[in-house]
């Protein structure tokens, strides 16, 4: 029922909000503001959740946490209770459980953006504020907090749209969101103009969403000085308050990546011990990087130009292009997918019109059930994370730098061609691995999509799922797990925030 | 130079007149994997690829915007009301096919050969074992009765092999009275409607609930061993009995495949269908994916016919394909998942 499943959605967001906000938020200013032994490596490792799905994390918990799973087993061992009866905890299928595992991998999208801003941008303020003798709680409080609201509304932006469209872990969890009901309505009623009303009713709340985050970022330029943002002073951390702070810092890191992926590589281990390595891994490994690999490339060129379109073509057709780009990322996978059926299979229409009015045969199809049917969902879904990467790229270069450009005699073309690309790498791959993961973890758009005797990681591990044996798609699981880890890693060498630290006296 | 591009366009139009020689074409809503031991038999036996894709929402709407040049041969489901519905959108075309005609049972194709079943399974109760006391009458509506408050493990409501229930029990009882057993079964729920019909075997096995419903055939994969050790205790601490409706039978689904209307390779689409259901694809579906075979006579496994006589319900399938929607409907009416 729309009521229902509206009131499941909005608390679901809300809570996401919280834990994502906070161990995103609170953990960039750890890591920023403070020294510690161990801090280089919380550094990078906080990122790690961003390289598992939310789905993998909610059926690696369910068997975690299942009475019958190790950690009940354990407790009641240690307890010496017999049944699995005696001892009741609270069960995992239920919505504070998913809020909070869905916030446990959903938090990088903040941690990233708000970390990016304390370490490149707020250092001059925040040494300021500390000079005039404000102590730490109070800086944070005053000057940090309200200093990353942008970051912090841009990456809950991000988070909450995951949240919305999740429908693995809603499902497994049994939350009924409205992005399930818009599965059971169209799926069991076949009725698509129903699913659609309420795929209305989510759009709608993604619109509150991004009118919360333009308000949230509202009203702040980020222009620099053109000299090199300096990182600030950190804070030293001794003995025990460094023991705790590393501690607080690796409590996300365990929980929304170490233990699910430990449980992956346990079961997936014991599975290939017993049953042998699944036969088609490596062509399910090579499809999600082929798809997601063109995907991300065409996202990133077209979020390029879409995030310069306003220096391009001026700031109103420009903004339109900007907000357009993003449309897709609003939509539910699944909806966008079946939007996109008509459309490729009217252009399958006219294209094999053409060719027999030119040429007298009809080719093949080219557009529905083959690789770019995938590759455009992907790039239409995907197209506004990498915008926005740019976006946020070009706004942190100094403003000068586009003026000088075209005082060179370059157009705003040429300008950004030449003279702003090179300055934009690290906002580029940060987009790129941003898409690239989203890409890989995708399931309904690639379920519907996908050309014929192609299965990607997801897929596979969705197939095991459907089929009730989430276990035997342990090693998928592990293996987009180890996908998602690739980009990561390149993004801790690309983004200067992270390459920085190598020129730092160690911290 | 010319010389190898010719080679390389020769050998991409031999691939591709290689390919299209014999082939067909399977969407399915069933995952591959459970069916890959019957699709390499027919290779093996007719040389005819199978491409497959799993396409498990959105089948139909998938096929219909291919349209005319669509590549679907074989569309299969595993579920009355999916198979149906390919059949109302007209994207299946009649078979006449002496062999499908008389290897399955007439309730269980169309009459004008548009679906075809090619495997059943039973909607059966999973009971804690060591709690075995007068179950063995229990039929559908009594899971209601208030004895069970709190020990009542389901799937969610609108997983199609439960709305085919309800479905069915609409069609029996009609909407208040079904409407009335929905809010009783709620009432009665331990946890939240969710996962697979085997977390229902899993969860009675941790005391989380006392009964539940589950498909046949997951009590034969998790008692073979196949999904290992811990699925075998799950499906060996349960007992299983075959409920009824009131003074009928057992509530049966299917699994079945219907040829598509625009099929490009409909003659090894009809071999396929008829291959499905010969003597040994039916000994297939029985041995490795515990399921009732639809021919008379066809062996029954060990482990299901250790659960009992089956006696399938005798409202006719297609009947509780038209009753779905509002089956679903009346899940969302009650709240049955929140």
């Amino acid at each position: 029922m729309l009521p229902d499943a509206l009131t499941q959605t909005v608390l679901l967001l809300a809570g996401v909000a919280i834990v994502a906000g906070v161990v995103g938020t609170g953990c960039a200013w750890l890591v920023s503001a403070y020294a510690f032994p161990g801090r280089r490596l919380l550094d990078v490792a906080l990122l790690l959740p961003l390289a598992v799905p939310t789905y993998i994390v909610a059926f690696a918990y369910l068997d975690l946490m299942h009475p019958l799973g190790p950690v009940q087993s354990g407790l009641r061992a240690l307890l010496g209770l017999s049944g699995p009866g005696d001892l009741r905890l609270p069960d995992i299928r239920s919505l504070p459980a998913c809020v909070l595992l869905l916030g446990l991998v959903l938090y990088p999208y903040v941690y990233l953006p708000t970390r990016a801003l304390f370490r490149m941008q707020a250092a001059t303020l925040l040494e300021a504020a500390r000079s005039l003798g404000a102590g730490p709680g109070r800086v944070f409080r005053s000057v940090a907090l309200p200093l990353a609201r942008p970051a912090i509304a841009l990456g809950l932006g991000l988070a909450l749209m995951e949240a919305l469209n999740d429908i693995g872990a809603a499902e497994f969890l049994g939350v009924r969101t409205l992005t399930v009901q818009v599965y059971a309505t169209w799926v069991n009623r076949t009725d698509l103009p129903g699913a659609a009303q309420i795929a209305l009713a989510s759009l709608a709340v993604v619109l509150v969403l991004i009118g919360v985050e333009r308000w949230g970022r509202g009203g702040r330029g980020y222009a620099t000085a053109a000299q090199r943002p300096r990182p600030l002073e950190r804070r030293r951390l001794r003995g025990t308050a460094g023991v705790i702070a590393l501690g607080l810092g690796l409590l996300p890191v365990a929980l929304g990546f170490l233990v699910p992926a430990a449980y992956l590589a346990r079961e997936a281990g014991t599975r290939i011990a017993r049953f042998g390595l699944p036969e088609r891994l490596a062509s399910e490994a090579l499809g999600t990087l082929l798809y997601a690999g063109a995907a991300t490339l065409a996202a990133v060129v077209l979020g390029l130009f879409a995030a310069a379109s306003p220096a391009l073509v001026g700031r109103r057709w420009g903004g339109l292009l900007v907000r357009l780009a993003g449309l897709g990322y609003a939509l539910p996978g699944a909806v966008l997918a079946i939007g996109l059926l008509t459309p490729l299979a009217l252009a399958d229409f006219g294209l094999s019109s053409l060719t027999r009015a030119l040429f007298g045969t009809t080719p093949a199809l080219v557009g529905l059930g083959t690789g770019t049917a995938l590759v455009l969902a992907y790039v239409i879904r995907f197209l506004g994370v990498s915008t926005g990467a740019c976006e946020a790229g070009l706004a942190r270069l100094p403003r000068s730098l586009g003026d000088a450009g075209r005082t060179l005699g370059r157009g705003a073309f040429g300008a950004l061609m030449r003279v702003q690309l090179p300055q934009l790498w690290p906002a580029l791959a940060s987009g790129a691995v941003l898409v690239f993961v989203d890409c890989a973890k995708e399931l309904p758009a690639t379920l519907l999509l996908r050309p014929l005797n192609v299965e990607t990681l997801a897929t596979h591990l969705y197939g095991e799922a459907a089929r009730g044996t989430y276990e035997d798609g342990a090693a998928a699981a592990l293996l987009i797990v180890l996908v998602g880890l690739v980009p990561v890693a390149m993004l801790m060498r690309l983004d200067p925030a992270f390459r920085m630290r190598s020129r730092l006296p160690s911290a | 130079m010319s010389a190898r591009v010719s080679f390389a366009v020769a050998w991409m139009l031999s691939l591709g007149t290689m390919a299209s020689a014999a082939e067909v074409n399977l969407y399915t809503t069933r995952e591959p994997g459970l069916i890959r031991p019957l699709l390499d038999a027919f290779t093996a036996k007719t040389g005819v690829t199978v491409n497959t894709v799993f396409v498990e929402k959105g089948l139909a709407e998938r096929v219909a915007a291919e349209g005319e040049r669509a590549k679907a041969d074989v569309l299969m489901t595993v579920d009355i009301g999916n198979l149906v519905d390919i059949v109302d959108r007209g994207l299946a075309q009649p078979v006449k096919s002496a062999t499908l005609d008389s290897a399955v049972p007439a309730a269980l194709r169309d009459a004008e050969g548009r679906w075809f079943a090619l495997s059943t399974r039973a909607r059966v109760l999973y009971a804690d074992a060591k709690d075995f006391a007068d179950l063995k009458s229990i039929r559908y509506e009594d899971l209601a009765d208030p004895k069970w408050k709190g020990k009542l493990c389901l799937r969610s409501g609108q997983h199609p092999y439960n709305t085919a229930l309800i479905a069915h029990h609409l069609v029996k009882h009609g909407p208040e009275k079904t409407e009335a057993w929905l809010r009783g079964l709620k009432a009665n729920l331990a946890r939240k409607p969710a996962g697979g019909d085997r977390d229902v075997a899993r969860d009675i096995v941790a005391e989380t609930c006392e009964i539940g419903l589950g498909n046949s055939y997951y009590v034969g994969l998790m008692r073979s061993g196949r999904g290992g050790p811990d699925q075998q205790k799950w499906g060996e601490g349960i007992k299983v009995v075959l409920p009824t409706f009131e003074g009928g039978g057992t509530h049966v689904n299917v699994s079945g495949a219907a040829v598509s209307k625009n099929a490009p390779n409909r003659e090894e689409a009809v071999k396929l269908l008829e291959y499905l259901v010969s003597d040994e694809a039916q000994g297939i579906y029985a041995k490795t994916d515990y399921e009732y075979p639809v021919k008379a006579g066809a062996p029954v496994d060990p482990l299901l016919t250790s659960l009992g006589t089956l006696t399938i319900d005798t409202v006719p399938l297609t009947e509780i394909a038209r009753n779905r929607k509002a089956a679903s409907l009346l899940v969302d009416k009650v709240g049955f998942d929140h």
